[in-house]
């Protein structure tokens, strides 16, 4: 191998390094699930680590959309089915059941009562504060499709995305949660 | 230099990481930090931070219920 043939590959393996180093500062999560306390979870995780100085990408699919709705949006012009589901799930953090002792609603009023007298932040601010610090969150376009949920009944600031953009992010993280 | 004192006491994880990564953002290097909190986690936490964001953890201390990190920024 010739000096510049070397000199080449130096350079190859420099930015294979600083590519790796890069993909530890990244965190990705999947946020599938719309219960009170998944959500709480996941949003308390994303504080951390933007905290810490990471860049966190949610990929917010399915149930977990509920998390990220306005809480009041009008469903004029979707269709009948779409409607009803729209009109059965929460609108939004407030409206979430917890997965366990969900109590017909009363779950999460006593979970946020209790977390409350340990100064414990309510789920809406830690999604708020997510979003001041820069979270990436990317709605599953295919999941807001099937249930008629439109961009705008979602919280500003967020993005619409695929599969391909999910794993995009995936990919060039350290640790993908699923939630 | 004078230290800065931080007093997140009666906030819950992960307020106090959030709040000196906050208050770490608008300081310049070199600055210092003793940071106060009564969260039982925050010793364990703010080892985890500054060991991830590389800001030197000068040392920990604990008086009575409340832990102080006194920290410098990188």
């Amino acid at each position: 191998m010739s000096d510049s043939d070397i000199a080449e590959k130096v350079k190859e393996l420099e930015e294979r390094i600083a590519q790796l180093e890069s993909d530890k500062d990244n965190l990705t999560m999947i946020l599938f699930s719309g219960d009170f306390d998944k959500a709480m979870a996941a949003f308390v995780i994303a504080n951390g680590a933007l905290a810490m100085g990471k860049n966190v990408t949610i990929f917010v699919t399915f149930w977990g959309l509920d998390a990220i709705k306005k809480p009041a949006f009008s469903t004029a012009g979707r269709a009948f089915l779409e409607k009803m589901v729209l009109m059965m799930r929460p609108k939004g953090p407030k409206k979430l059941s917890t997965s366990k002792m969900n109590f017909g609603g009363i779950g999460p009023k006593l979970f946020s009562y209790m977390m409350g007298k340990k100064n414990v932040e309510t789920l809406p601010s830690l999604i708020e504060m997510a979003t001041e610090f820069g979270v990436n969150i990317i709605a599953c376009q295919m999941s807001m499709d099937v249930m008629g949920i439109k961009k705008e009944d979602l919280i500003d600031g967020v993005e619409v995305g695929g599969v391909a953009a999910f794993l995009s992010n995936s990919f060039k993280s350290q640790s993908t949660l699923f939630i | 230099m004078a230290k800065t004192e931080l007093n997140f006491k009666g906030m819950s994880c992960p307020m106090p990481i959030m709040k000196t990564a906050i208050a770490f953002k608008k300081a310049a290097s070199g600055d210092v930090f003793e940071v106060v909190s009564n969260d039982p986690g925050f010793e364990a936490d703010i080892t985890a931070w500054c060991s991830e964001t590389k800001n030197r953890l000068d040392g920990i201390k604990k008086v009575g219920g409340d832990i102080i990190a006194t920290i410098t920024k990188k």
